[in-house]
Protein backbone atom coordinates (compact mmCIF):
# COMPACT_ATOMS: atom_id res chain seq x y z
CA UNK A 1 0.00 0.00 0.00
CA UNK A 2 1.92 3.01 -1.27
CA UNK A 3 -0.67 5.42 0.06
CA UNK A 4 -0.22 4.27 3.65
CA UNK A 5 3.52 4.58 3.38
CA UNK A 6 3.20 8.09 1.98
CA UNK A 7 1.01 9.11 4.87
CA UNK A 8 3.46 7.67 7.35
CA UNK A 9 6.33 9.60 5.78
CA UNK A 10 4.26 12.74 5.73
CA UNK A 11 3.47 12.41 9.43
CA UNK A 12 7.13 11.83 10.24
CA UNK A 13 8.15 14.92 8.28
CA UNK A 14 5.54 17.17 9.91
CA UNK A 15 6.64 15.84 13.28
CA UNK A 16 10.23 16.87 12.65
CA UNK A 17 9.08 20.26 11.38
CA UNK A 18 7.19 20.67 14.63
CA UNK A 19 10.34 19.85 16.56
CA UNK A 20 12.25 22.52 14.66
CA UNK A 21 9.63 25.24 15.12
CA UNK A 22 9.33 24.34 18.79
CA UNK A 23 13.09 24.66 19.18
CA UNK A 24 13.10 27.99 17.32
CA UNK A 25 10.35 29.24 19.56
CA UNK A 26 12.31 28.37 22.67
CA UNK A 27 15.48 29.92 21.30
CA UNK A 28 13.70 33.17 20.51
CA UNK A 29 12.05 33.15 23.94
CA UNK A 30 15.52 33.12 25.48
CA UNK A 31 16.78 35.75 23.04
CA UNK A 32 13.71 37.88 23.65
CA UNK A 33 14.44 37.97 27.35
CA UNK A 34 17.96 39.14 26.67
CA UNK A 35 16.83 41.68 24.10
CA UNK A 36 14.25 43.05 26.50
CA UNK A 37 16.85 43.36 29.23
CA UNK A 38 19.13 45.24 26.85
CA UNK A 39 16.31 47.58 25.86
CA UNK A 40 15.45 48.08 29.51
CA UNK A 41 19.06 48.83 30.43
CA UNK A 42 19.39 51.40 27.67
CA UNK A 43 16.27 53.27 28.69
CA UNK A 44 17.68 55.52 31.47
CA UNK A 45 20.35 56.86 29.14
CA UNK A 46 17.91 57.58 26.34
CA UNK A 47 15.42 59.25 28.68
CA UNK A 48 17.98 61.57 30.22
CA UNK A 49 19.53 62.30 26.90
CA UNK A 50 16.13 63.33 25.59
CA UNK A 51 15.46 65.52 28.62
CA UNK A 52 18.79 67.32 28.26
CA UNK A 53 18.41 67.67 24.52
CA UNK A 54 14.91 69.04 24.92
CA UNK A 55 16.21 71.69 27.30
CA UNK A 56 19.10 72.57 25.04
CA UNK A 57 17.12 72.73 21.85
CA UNK A 58 14.49 74.86 23.54
CA UNK A 59 17.09 77.43 24.52
CA UNK A 60 19.22 77.37 21.37
CA UNK A 61 16.75 76.17 18.75
CA UNK A 62 15.23 79.54 18.03
CA UNK A 63 18.44 81.35 17.25
CA UNK A 64 19.81 81.70 13.72
CA UNK A 65 23.09 80.10 14.66
CA UNK A 66 21.48 76.83 15.68
CA UNK A 67 23.32 73.82 14.23
CA UNK A 68 21.87 72.40 11.03
CA UNK A 69 21.31 69.02 12.65
CA UNK A 70 18.75 70.72 14.87
CA UNK A 71 17.37 73.48 12.70
CA UNK A 72 17.46 71.57 9.41
CA UNK A 73 18.68 72.82 6.07
CA UNK A 74 15.68 75.03 5.53
CA UNK A 75 14.33 72.79 2.81
CA UNK A 76 12.66 69.40 2.70
CA UNK A 77 13.31 68.36 -0.88
CA UNK A 78 15.29 65.23 -0.23
CA UNK A 79 14.28 62.63 2.30
CA UNK A 80 16.39 59.83 3.65
CA UNK A 81 14.50 56.80 4.90
CA UNK A 82 16.49 54.57 7.20
CA UNK A 83 14.62 51.28 7.11
CA UNK A 84 15.64 48.94 9.90
CA UNK A 85 14.62 45.32 9.55
CA UNK A 86 15.92 41.95 10.63
CA UNK A 87 18.70 39.92 9.07
CA UNK A 88 16.61 36.77 9.25
CA UNK A 89 13.15 35.76 8.25
CA UNK A 90 10.65 33.36 9.81
CA UNK A 91 9.38 36.01 12.16
CA UNK A 92 5.81 36.49 11.02
CA UNK A 93 4.92 39.91 9.73
CA UNK A 94 7.82 41.65 11.44
CA UNK A 95 9.78 42.68 8.36
CA UNK A 96 6.74 43.22 6.16
CA UNK A 97 5.07 45.69 8.52
CA UNK A 98 8.15 47.91 8.59
CA UNK A 99 8.57 47.68 4.84
CA UNK A 100 4.89 48.46 4.29
CA UNK A 101 5.14 51.61 6.39
CA UNK A 102 8.33 52.71 4.66
CA UNK A 103 6.84 51.98 1.24
CA UNK A 104 3.76 54.07 2.00
CA UNK A 105 5.93 56.95 3.17
CA UNK A 106 8.17 56.68 0.12
CA UNK A 107 5.21 56.66 -2.28
CA UNK A 108 3.67 59.60 -0.47
CA UNK A 109 6.90 61.60 -0.70
CA UNK A 110 7.41 60.68 -4.34
CA UNK A 111 3.89 61.75 -5.21
CA UNK A 112 4.64 65.11 -3.59
CA UNK A 113 7.57 65.45 -5.97
CA UNK A 114 10.26 64.96 -3.32
CA UNK A 115 13.41 62.98 -3.77
CA UNK A 116 13.65 59.79 -1.75
CA UNK A 117 16.83 58.04 -0.72
CA UNK A 118 16.81 54.81 1.20
CA UNK A 119 19.37 53.37 3.57
CA UNK A 120 18.59 49.85 4.67
CA UNK A 121 19.70 48.16 7.85
CA UNK A 122 19.19 44.40 7.78
CA UNK A 123 18.97 42.44 4.58
CA UNK A 124 15.31 41.39 4.77
CA UNK A 125 14.04 44.90 4.24
CA UNK A 126 16.47 45.43 1.43
CA UNK A 127 15.21 42.35 -0.37
CA UNK A 128 11.60 43.41 -0.03
CA UNK A 129 12.19 47.00 -1.14
CA UNK A 130 14.58 46.18 -3.96
CA UNK A 131 11.97 45.62 -6.65
CA UNK A 132 10.09 48.91 -6.23
CA UNK A 133 12.73 51.21 -4.81
CA UNK A 134 16.02 49.63 -5.89
CA UNK A 135 17.09 52.81 -7.67
CA UNK A 136 16.64 54.84 -4.47
CA UNK A 137 19.06 52.76 -2.41
CA UNK A 138 22.14 54.67 -1.36
CA UNK A 139 23.65 52.36 1.21
CA UNK A 140 23.18 49.26 3.28
CA UNK A 141 24.28 48.36 6.79
CA UNK A 142 24.83 44.67 7.35
CA UNK A 143 24.37 43.49 10.92
CA UNK A 144 24.30 39.77 10.17
CA UNK A 145 27.73 39.27 11.71
CA UNK A 146 26.77 41.10 14.89
CA UNK A 147 26.13 38.73 17.77
CA UNK A 148 25.21 41.29 20.38
CA UNK A 149 24.02 44.75 19.44
CA UNK A 150 26.22 47.42 20.95
CA UNK A 151 26.19 51.18 21.03
CA UNK A 152 29.08 51.00 18.58
CA UNK A 153 26.76 49.61 15.87
CA UNK A 154 24.37 52.49 16.35
CA UNK A 155 27.24 54.98 16.32
CA UNK A 156 28.48 53.60 13.04
CA UNK A 157 25.04 54.04 11.45
CA UNK A 158 24.67 57.52 12.93
CA UNK A 159 28.12 58.46 11.63
CA UNK A 160 27.23 57.40 8.13
CA UNK A 161 23.91 59.26 8.23
CA UNK A 162 25.49 62.42 9.62
CA UNK A 163 28.38 62.45 7.15
CA UNK A 164 25.88 62.12 4.32
CA UNK A 165 23.87 64.94 5.84
CA UNK A 166 26.97 67.12 6.10
CA UNK A 167 27.71 66.36 2.48
CA UNK A 168 24.29 67.79 1.66
CA UNK A 169 22.85 64.54 0.37
CA UNK A 170 19.48 64.95 2.08
CA UNK A 171 17.42 67.37 4.18
CA UNK A 172 15.29 65.14 6.37
CA UNK A 173 16.06 61.73 7.82
CA UNK A 174 13.48 59.37 9.23
CA UNK A 175 14.01 55.98 10.80
CA UNK A 176 11.60 53.07 10.45
CA UNK A 177 11.50 50.30 12.99
CA UNK A 178 9.16 48.21 15.10
CA UNK A 179 8.48 49.38 18.60
CA UNK A 180 8.13 46.47 20.99
CA UNK A 181 4.77 46.38 22.72
CA UNK A 182 4.37 42.73 23.65
CA UNK A 183 5.10 39.32 22.21
CA UNK A 184 2.01 39.50 20.04
CA UNK A 185 2.09 43.17 19.22
CA UNK A 186 4.86 45.23 17.64
CA UNK A 187 4.11 48.68 16.36
CA UNK A 188 5.78 49.85 13.16
CA UNK A 189 7.05 53.33 13.93
CA UNK A 190 8.51 56.21 11.99
CA UNK A 191 10.66 58.70 13.79
CA UNK A 192 12.33 61.78 12.41
CA UNK A 193 15.94 62.08 13.54
CA UNK A 194 17.24 64.93 11.36
CA UNK A 195 16.36 67.73 11.95
CA UNK A 196 16.18 66.53 15.51
CA UNK A 197 12.72 66.79 17.00
CA UNK A 198 12.61 66.70 20.78
CA UNK A 199 9.52 67.31 22.87
CA UNK A 200 9.99 70.53 24.75
CA UNK A 201 8.13 69.18 27.75
CA UNK A 202 10.12 67.27 30.32
CA UNK A 203 13.16 69.49 29.94
CA UNK A 204 13.94 73.13 30.46
CA UNK A 205 12.48 73.34 33.94
CA UNK A 206 15.78 74.48 35.44
CA UNK A 207 18.17 76.95 33.94
CA UNK A 208 21.55 75.30 33.55
CA UNK A 209 25.01 76.70 33.26
CA UNK A 210 26.84 75.21 30.33
CA UNK A 211 30.49 74.39 30.12
CA UNK A 212 31.66 74.85 27.40
CA UNK A 213 28.87 77.08 26.09
CA UNK A 214 25.50 75.88 24.81
CA UNK A 215 26.44 75.96 21.15
CA UNK A 216 29.48 73.79 21.64
CA UNK A 217 27.69 71.32 23.88
CA UNK A 218 24.84 71.11 21.44
CA UNK A 219 27.23 70.50 18.55
CA UNK A 220 28.81 67.74 20.60
CA UNK A 221 25.55 66.21 21.79
CA UNK A 222 23.44 66.27 18.63
CA UNK A 223 25.33 63.46 16.89
CA UNK A 224 25.20 61.53 20.14
CA UNK A 225 21.48 62.13 20.41
CA UNK A 226 21.00 60.72 16.94
CA UNK A 227 23.15 57.71 17.76
CA UNK A 228 21.09 57.18 20.91
CA UNK A 229 17.82 57.33 18.99
CA UNK A 230 19.15 54.84 16.48
CA UNK A 231 20.43 52.62 19.27
CA UNK A 232 17.04 52.67 20.99
CA UNK A 233 15.39 51.83 17.68
CA UNK A 234 17.79 48.96 17.07
CA UNK A 235 17.12 47.53 20.51
CA UNK A 236 13.35 47.89 20.15
CA UNK A 237 13.66 46.22 16.79
CA UNK A 238 15.72 43.40 18.26
CA UNK A 239 13.15 42.72 20.96
CA UNK A 240 10.30 42.99 18.44
CA UNK A 241 11.99 40.58 16.06
CA UNK A 242 12.36 37.93 18.73
CA UNK A 243 8.82 38.52 19.98
CA UNK A 244 7.41 38.23 16.48
CA UNK A 245 9.42 35.12 15.79
CA UNK A 246 8.32 33.59 19.05
CA UNK A 247 4.63 34.01 18.32
CA UNK A 248 5.08 32.97 14.67
CA UNK A 249 6.86 29.81 15.73
CA UNK A 250 4.27 29.16 18.42
CA UNK A 251 1.58 29.29 15.74
CA UNK A 252 3.61 27.08 13.44
CA UNK A 253 4.08 24.52 16.22
CA UNK A 254 0.37 24.50 16.92
CA UNK A 255 -0.50 24.17 13.23
CA UNK A 256 1.94 21.29 12.88
CA UNK A 257 0.29 19.59 15.86
CA UNK A 258 -3.15 19.95 14.26
CA UNK A 259 -1.87 18.66 10.97
CA UNK A 260 -0.33 15.61 12.65
CA UNK A 261 -3.65 14.84 14.33
CA UNK A 262 -5.53 15.08 11.04
CA UNK A 263 -3.00 12.99 9.18
CA UNK A 264 -3.01 10.35 11.91
CA UNK A 265 -6.78 10.03 11.66
CA UNK A 266 -6.58 9.68 7.88
CA UNK A 267 -3.77 7.16 8.30
CA UNK A 268 -5.74 5.04 10.78
CA UNK A 269 -8.87 5.16 8.63
CA UNK A 270 -7.08 4.01 5.52
CA UNK A 271 -5.26 1.31 7.49
CA UNK A 272 -8.59 -0.03 8.76
CA UNK A 273 -10.10 0.23 5.29
CA UNK A 274 -7.21 -1.81 3.96
CA UNK A 275 -7.71 -4.47 6.64
CA UNK A 276 -11.43 -4.60 5.95
CA UNK A 277 -10.82 -5.02 2.24
CA UNK A 278 -8.38 -7.83 2.89
CA UNK A 279 -10.85 -9.57 5.22
CA UNK A 280 -13.65 -9.31 2.66
CA UNK A 281 -11.36 -10.77 0.04
CA UNK A 282 -10.45 -13.73 2.32
CA UNK A 283 -14.08 -14.38 3.30
CA UNK A 284 -15.27 -14.07 -0.27
CA UNK A 285 -12.52 -16.49 -1.29
CA UNK A 286 -13.50 -18.98 1.45
CA UNK A 287 -17.18 -18.83 0.45
CA UNK A 288 -16.38 -19.47 -3.19
CA UNK A 289 -14.84 -22.82 -2.33
CA UNK B 1 22.41 71.34 53.74
CA UNK B 2 21.88 67.84 52.54
CA UNK B 3 24.67 65.42 53.24
CA UNK B 4 24.37 63.32 50.16
CA UNK B 5 22.89 63.53 46.69
CA UNK B 6 21.67 61.08 44.12
CA UNK B 7 24.38 60.00 41.69
CA UNK B 8 23.67 58.01 38.52
CA UNK B 9 26.23 56.84 36.04
CA UNK B 10 24.68 55.52 32.84
CA UNK B 11 26.19 54.38 29.58
CA UNK B 12 24.08 53.75 26.48
CA UNK B 13 24.12 50.05 27.25
CA UNK B 14 23.40 49.98 30.96
CA UNK B 15 23.04 51.72 34.28
CA UNK B 16 26.43 51.34 35.96
CA UNK B 17 25.72 52.74 39.35
CA UNK B 18 23.08 54.63 41.22
CA UNK B 19 24.07 55.62 44.76
CA UNK B 20 23.82 58.35 47.35
CA UNK B 21 27.10 60.20 46.98
CA UNK B 22 28.83 62.78 49.14
CA UNK B 23 30.91 64.10 46.30
CA UNK B 24 31.67 63.29 42.69
CA UNK B 25 34.89 64.24 40.94
CA UNK B 26 34.19 64.71 37.26
CA UNK B 27 36.72 64.99 34.43
CA UNK B 28 35.07 67.93 32.67
CA UNK B 29 36.08 68.97 29.17
CA UNK B 30 37.48 72.25 30.48
CA UNK B 31 39.01 70.88 33.66
CA UNK B 32 38.22 68.62 36.57
CA UNK B 33 35.48 69.60 38.95
CA UNK B 34 34.01 68.25 42.12
CA UNK B 35 30.27 68.29 42.53
CA UNK B 36 28.83 68.25 46.01
CA UNK B 37 25.22 68.42 47.21
CA UNK B 38 23.42 71.69 46.43
CA UNK B 39 25.64 72.44 43.48
CA UNK B 40 24.27 74.98 41.03
CA UNK B 41 22.69 73.48 37.91
CA UNK B 42 25.35 72.83 35.29
CA UNK B 43 25.81 70.74 32.19
CA UNK B 44 29.30 69.93 31.04
CA UNK B 45 30.86 67.64 28.51
CA UNK B 46 33.44 65.11 29.65
CA UNK B 47 36.90 64.28 28.44
CA UNK B 48 38.30 60.77 28.78
CA UNK B 49 39.34 60.44 32.39
CA UNK B 50 38.71 58.97 35.80
CA UNK B 51 35.47 59.75 37.56
CA UNK B 52 35.47 59.26 41.32
CA UNK B 53 32.37 58.84 43.43
CA UNK B 54 32.63 59.25 47.18
CA UNK B 55 29.72 57.58 48.88
CA UNK B 56 29.06 56.90 52.55
CA UNK B 57 30.73 53.51 52.32
CA UNK B 58 33.88 54.53 50.48
CA UNK B 59 34.79 55.73 47.04
CA UNK B 60 34.84 54.07 43.66
CA UNK B 61 36.53 54.98 40.40
CA UNK B 62 35.26 54.69 36.85
CA UNK B 63 36.98 55.17 33.55
CA UNK B 64 34.78 57.29 31.31
CA UNK B 65 35.57 57.85 27.64
CA UNK B 66 33.47 60.92 27.08
CA UNK B 67 29.87 62.01 27.31
CA UNK B 68 28.36 64.64 29.52
CA UNK B 69 27.28 65.30 33.08
CA UNK B 70 24.18 66.99 34.33
CA UNK B 71 24.56 68.51 37.76
CA UNK B 72 21.68 69.92 39.74
CA UNK B 73 21.02 70.65 43.39
CA UNK B 74 19.44 67.24 43.89
CA UNK B 75 22.04 65.13 42.20
CA UNK B 76 24.43 64.33 39.41
CA UNK B 77 23.75 62.19 36.38
CA UNK B 78 26.64 61.28 34.16
CA UNK B 79 25.78 60.07 30.68
CA UNK B 80 29.01 58.49 29.58
CA UNK B 81 29.70 57.27 26.10
CA UNK B 82 31.60 54.37 27.60
CA UNK B 83 32.18 53.75 31.29
CA UNK B 84 33.95 50.95 33.12
CA UNK B 85 34.84 50.40 36.78
CA UNK B 86 38.61 50.95 36.88
CA UNK B 87 39.06 47.48 38.40
CA UNK B 88 37.72 45.91 35.21
CA UNK B 89 39.90 47.92 32.86
CA UNK B 90 42.70 45.94 31.26
CA UNK B 91 45.76 47.05 29.33
CA UNK B 92 44.22 45.74 26.10
CA UNK B 93 41.06 47.79 26.62
CA UNK B 94 43.10 50.95 27.07
CA UNK B 95 45.25 50.09 24.05
CA UNK B 96 42.12 49.61 21.98
CA UNK B 97 40.61 52.93 23.10
CA UNK B 98 43.87 54.72 22.36
CA UNK B 99 43.95 53.08 18.93
CA UNK B 100 40.38 54.20 18.22
CA UNK B 101 41.17 57.74 19.34
CA UNK B 102 44.29 57.75 17.19
CA UNK B 103 42.39 56.48 14.16
CA UNK B 104 39.73 59.15 14.50
CA UNK B 105 42.45 61.79 14.96
CA UNK B 106 44.22 60.68 11.82
CA UNK B 107 41.03 60.66 9.78
CA UNK B 108 39.69 63.90 11.26
CA UNK B 109 38.70 66.87 9.15
CA UNK B 110 40.75 70.04 9.75
CA UNK B 111 38.12 71.63 12.01
CA UNK B 112 38.04 68.54 14.23
CA UNK B 113 41.79 67.98 14.35
CA UNK B 114 42.35 69.86 17.62
CA UNK B 115 39.45 68.19 19.38
CA UNK B 116 40.51 64.70 18.34
CA UNK B 117 44.14 65.43 19.27
CA UNK B 118 42.97 66.45 22.73
CA UNK B 119 40.86 63.31 23.09
CA UNK B 120 43.82 61.20 22.06
CA UNK B 121 46.13 62.94 24.56
CA UNK B 122 43.53 62.55 27.32
CA UNK B 123 43.11 58.89 26.50
CA UNK B 124 46.86 58.29 26.67
CA UNK B 125 47.05 60.21 29.96
CA UNK B 126 44.29 58.07 31.47
CA UNK B 127 46.11 54.92 30.43
CA UNK B 128 49.26 56.16 32.09
CA UNK B 129 47.31 57.11 35.22
CA UNK B 130 45.89 53.60 35.48
CA UNK B 131 49.33 52.11 34.94
CA UNK B 132 48.63 50.43 31.60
Amino acid sequence: MANLKDLKNRIASVKSTRKITKAMQMVSAAKLRRAQEAAEAARPYAERMNAVMAGLSASVGGSDSAPRLLAGTGSDKTHLLVVMTAERGLCGGFNSTIVRLARQAANQLLSEGKTVKILTVGKKGREQLKRDFGQHFISHVDLSEVKKLGYGNAQAIAKEVISRFDAGEFDVATIYFNRFQSVISQIPTEQQVIPAAYDAEGGASTVYDYEPDEQEILADLLPRGIATQIFTALLENGASEQGARMSAMDNATRNAGEMIEKLTIIYNRSRQAAITTELIEIIAGAEAL
Amino acid sequence: MADTMQFDLVSPERLLTSVQAREVRIPGAEGDMTAMPDHGPLITTLRPGILTVVAADGSSDFLVTGGFAEISAEGVSVLAEGAFPTGDVTGEMVAEMVATARASHESATPDRIDATAKTLADMVAVGAQLGH
